[in-house]
């Protein structure tokens, strides 16, 4: 019975979730017999199973909103307030399922005000479908009984359904309508079974950790044979590794769960805050099939749901308040969720009133977070930032739905505990929107082993912004004022913290001049660890620390390394609050936008270098490449004469730059992977030099294919690698297959950079992408073209250009009515709030950064699908 | 304390900690392993001498002679660990060596004597007379339930 009782509450609690859902979609297509189909089936399955387990208080009411539900179905109108009053049953019944669960039996107390409030809503509604109804309740002739004290007009549908049960052929009626109804559930039950089954959370968990111990012990095993030449156990533990990276990789997949599951109640919390607060919501959730790992999952369902309510309530404004400003009536709150590498990037974004900056600023003042002369140097997007401080709200009233002053900063504890970030993004009068991003996974992380004072220790990947090797005399060199040490970095003063120090490894805080510097990124707060040796990095399986060490703020965790050793996983967090916060924070007021950092590189582009066949370095832009990789050479296999590796469960081929370049037979092989979707390609190289900021100005065009020219970087001629060239290599159809997608007559995009590196790099991307581009070095010339009637599409432009800046072309396209509704899409290396804003008021369409070849993508294909829709 | 049957025999398994005799319940004793690639952990208690990787699992490493206030160890002297596991994890009480396995009457245990050194009394549950020394009892828990507390403070 207990087994029988849980399931069902699982069963059902599940069932009502969703009959939440599709009665919110009801209400805006009441005419969706579809929709009431399954919310009929549902509610019928429900009462069904109640009747047989002898639940009568929860069949009653099952059965009184099913007899509603049986009306709309005949037709009558689905009102609104009969919507509200079947959720309100749903409500009831999940509070019953809830002391279910705790006391195993059904709670005191009857629900004849709900019934009676059902059943006249039944007279209402119309008496036109009486009699379809009691073909819907067979089965139920046990809990009538118990049913007759809680009804009203209890004589007429007895009378009808005792009516309905004699016309039916079999005698014994109790037992052949159980059975009936059982072997229908068994039917349903049977069908979902054959695609999945339940098992039990502590199951998976359990699987998970033998699954690391596994890859744990592999490591280990790999790093035994790596020490002994020649060992007979290469071939089989090869084989053992692949098997583990697939049995990792299908364990990791149980634990994940689409994104939908932790929306699903919002619809209907929308629905019922809409209602509410008289404003008329509309919600739209895209990417719910996106997947996360459950514990992650459980971590966000919370902040998530707040920040929809927090929309709802002081994000929209009302009706009347919308129309004034010219706005529709219907608000709109947009979730959407899609997974980024190895993030999830979820948005919320309601097109409301947006941040009230002013209050914000008064309040921040007020609350003495800032000085008074300080706030007038903060940037908006500073200033919104802090929404996220504890106890901060600008609610002016408590509702009942938020401004309670426990808010945002929960929701950013929330997210901080899994590793994620948060940023907002406000625009005053058009709206708000957030942007969470949050690793896929807990268990499994990429980390940098790094060294200090001798001893070994991982900082996850997650945080590391880039590594810089500091020595006195060169570029990057480790300045003092008094005894805090900074680090010039591209113009900015990026403050220090040695490890050694930090850990107590090492009293005397002096002696940093010299070693690496990780540079990490908690948040919106950047700053240098100082470590004396930067290892190589390894995918970790985070241990939890033990309970005598938690307390350590500076470790998340341990990890067994593929060696053996345990070492500790810093956590970044923990580094930022030992800082003292005064150091940061002076950074930070100057330095908060990640944006606004790479601006500081401005005209500058972070190149990787590396050497492959010739002495000559090789360079590409870094962000085009998904990840470096240095792979054992064992593990290059050959097939149809072409190199390929298995990575992440997939065939990756290798491809080699030039004849010169050789695929190594032994040793370390470094890689160059680019991935485009699920695919994934690696440029085999034979050296991976560095990273470099440098002006990317290429001077000598090349006649070679797959070098785009050379330029000076870091005053050495270095050849800049054509991606475009390798990537049909690899999979021949790489392009086409995006061309499929896009439409069969190409659109007209007329592309103007200054830069001929980046004409020369689109303008491939885009052809293949399906477009017809035009490319051209200036605005004015584009403006020209345009103006001698050329028919485009699209225009994608620059904004920094010299002469006329891609603002002013945007202004000057929207001034000439003859081109004025030609959309127009910046590409800027400097993405802001402020200038998205900015770009916004010259009359973009969208904005994109420099190098963020899907975005651009998707913001082209989003534009001209517009224009030819218009 | 554990139980007292009438007449009941338990096994101690013994270690000599700062020359002193302890006995630790075999029943709480999963293991007695030397310790090898010790992880120093920064910024840990000071009874905590690090964690190590045993078999695949993390085991937290505890100096006994910190823990019970008995001085320092001796560097070169090679070391050895009872491995003993509370709530879910593992832990190895570090001592300077491991003797044999007792089986003791619980009738010949004694109460602490009450001039006892107060760190030691308050991991003891008592003391045996053994030929030409004492016993003293440890009770695990006790020993793991301290570091936590200075841990906290």
């Amino acid at each position: 019975m207990d087994d029988l009782l849980r399931e069902f509450v699982t069963e059902t609690n599940e069932s009502l979730d969703v009959v939440d859902v599709e009665l919110v979609r009801f209400e805006q297509d009441p005419n969706n017999a579809k929709i009431l189909d399954n919310i009929f089936r549902l509610v019928h399955t429900i009462k069904g199973t109640c009747g047989f387990l002898g639940l009568p208080r929860l069949e009653a009411l099952a059965h009184a909103a099913e007899t509603l539900m049986g009306k709309f179905r005949d037709g009558a109108p689905a009102s609104s307030e009969a919507v509200t009053l079947i959720l309100t049953t749903i409500d009831r019944i999940k509070a019953i399922l809830e002391s279910l669960e705790r006391e195993q039996r059904e709670p005191e107390g009857g629900d004849s005000d709900l019934i009676s409030d059902l059943e006249h809503m039944v007279e209402r509604v119309g008496s036109g479908g009486a009699q379809a109804e009691p073909q819907h309740t067979v089965g139920t002739l046990t809990p009538q009984v118990l049913e007759r004290p809680l009804r009203l007009d209890e004589d007429s549908l007895d009378d009808l359904e005792r009516a309905f049960r004699q016309t039916t052929v079999e005698p014994p009626a109790t037992k052949s309508a159980k059975t009936a109804d059982a072997a229908v559930k068994d039917d349903e039950a049977a069908k979902s079974a054959n695609q999945s089954i339940r098992v039990t959370v502590d199951t998976l968990e359990h699987l998970m950790t033998m699954v690391s111990e596994l890859v744990l012990t592999r490591n280990q095993l790999l790093e035994i044979v790596r020490r002994h030449e020649e060992s007979e156990f290469k071939t089989p533990l090869q084989r053992l590794s692949n098997v583990t990276a697939e049995l990792q990789e299908g364990v990791m997949k149980t634990r994940m769960q689409p994104i939908g599951n932790a929306w699903q109640k919002l619809p209907r919390i929308v629905r019922d805050l809409s209602n509410e607060l008289g404003k008329q919501i509309e919600l739209e959730m895209q990417g719910a099939e996106t997947e996360l790992d459950r514990q992650v999952l459980d971590l966000i369902k919370d902040p998530l749901t707040h920040m929809v309510r927090n929309s709802a309530d002081h994000g929209l404004e009302t009706v009347e308040q919308r129309r004034a400003a010219s706005k529709p009536a219907t608000g709109r709150i947009r979730l959407s969720a899609y997974q980024e590498g190895g993030h999830i990037i979820i948005q919320i974004a309601d097109d409301g009133r947006g941040l009230d900056t002013v209050r914000i600023k008064a309040k921040a003042v007020a609350q003495g977070l800032v000085s008074e002369a300080d706030v007038e140097k903060l940037s908006e997007s500073q200033i919104h930032k802090f929404i996220f401080t504890p106890g901060f709200s600008t609610a002016a009233k408590v509702t009942n739905v938020s401004g309670r002053g426990v808010g945002m900063d929960v929701v950013r504890n929330n997210i901080d505990q899994i590793g994620g970030t948060i940023d907002v993004k406000s625009v005053a009068g058009a709206g708000l929107s957030f942007t969470i991003k949050i690793p896929l996974t807990l268990a499994i992380v990429a980390a940098l082993i790094v060294e200090a004072s001798g001893h070994r220790f991982a900082i996850p990947q997650l945080s590391v912004v880039e590594l810089v090797r500091a020595r006195a005399g060169s570029e990057h060199r480790i300045e003092r004022i008094k005894d805090t040490r900074v680090l010039r970095l591209r113009d900015k003063l990026l403050p220090l913290i040695g490890l050694s120090h930090l850990l107590g490894l090492k009293k005397d805080a002096a002696d940093i001049d010299g070693g690496f510097i990780v540079v990490t990124q908690v948040g919106s707060q950047t700053f240098g660890i100082v470590v004396d040796g930067v290892f190589h990095t390894e995918e970790i399986v985070v241990k939890p620390m033990s309970s005598k060490l938690r307390h350590i703020a500076m470790f998340s965790g341990n990890t067994i390394l593929g060696d053996g050793s345990v070492i500790m996983i810093i956590d970044p967090n923990g580094v930022v609050q030992a800082f003292g916060s005064t150091m940061v924070s002076q950074f930070s007021a100057t330095e908060m936008e990640g944006s606004e950092y790479t601006a500081s590189g401005e005209g500058t582009t972070s190149l990787l270098v590396f050497r492959a066949g010739s002495a000559q370095p090789k360079a590409v832009p870094l962000s085009l490449i998904t990840r470096l990789e240095e792979i054992d050479a064992h593990r290059i296999e050959l097939s149809n004469g072409r190199h390929m590796i298995q990575y992440r469960g997939h065939l990756m081929p290798l491809i080699s730059m030039s004849e010169d370049v050789r695929v190594k037979g032994e040793g370390a092989q470094p890689l160059l992977v680019f991935s485009d979707g699920s695919r994934s390609m690696a440029l085999v190289v034979d050296e991976i030099i560095d990273i470099v900021e440098d002006n990317l100005d290429i001077q000598v065009r090349s006649e070679t294919p797959g070098v785009l020219g050379s330029a000076v970087i870091r005053g050495q001629a270095t050849e800049i690698i054509d991606v475009g060239h390798f990537l049909p290599l690899a999979f021949e159809d790489w392009f086409r297959r995006k061309e499929q997608q896009v439409q069969n007559s190409p659109r007209n995009v007329l592309l103007i950079d200054d830069s001929p590196f980046f004409l020369n790099m689109l303008t491939p991307v885009l052809q293949a992408a399906g477009y017809a581009v035009t490319a051209v070095g200036s605005a004015q010339d584009a403006l020209a073209m345009l103006r001698d009637g050329r028919a485009f599409d699209v225009a994608i432009t620059d904004i920094e250009m010299p002469e006329m800046s891609g603002f002013q072309f945007a202004e000057a396209v929207r001034g000439d009515p003859r081109i004025a509704e030609l959309p127009v899409i910046a590409l800027s290396s400097v993405v802001s709030a402020e200038a998205i804003e900015r770009g916004r008021q010259a009359g973009f369409h969208d904005y994109v950064a420099k190098f963020d070849r899907q975005g651009l993508i998707a913001a082209l294909k989003e534009q001209t699908d517009i224009g030819h829709a218009a | 304390m554990s139980k007292t049957a009438d007449h009941s025999l338990h096994e101690y398994v013994t270690a000599v900690i700062g020359g002193q005799l302890f006995g630790l319940p075999i029943l709480r004793v999963q293991d007695v392993f030397t310790p090898e690639r010790l992880t120093q952990v920064p910024l840990a208690p000071h009874e905590i001498a690090g964690v190590l990787n045993l078999r695949g699992r993390i085991v937290t490493l505890i100096d006994m002679r910190h823990r019970l206030g008995l001085g320092q160890r001796e560097e070169d002297h090679p070391a050895m660990a009872i491995g003993v596991e509370s709530r879910g994890e593992s832990y190895g009480l570090l001592i300077d060596s491991v003797g044999e396995v007792l089986k003791l009457d619980d009738l010949a245990c004694e109460p602490n004597p009450s001039n006892l050194d107060p760190c030691l009394a308050s991991v003891s549950t008592g003391i045996y007379r053994l030929d030409g020394q004492l016993l003293m009892v440890l009770d695990v828990d006790r020993v793991l339930d301290i570091v936590e507390k200075a841990a906290a403070a």
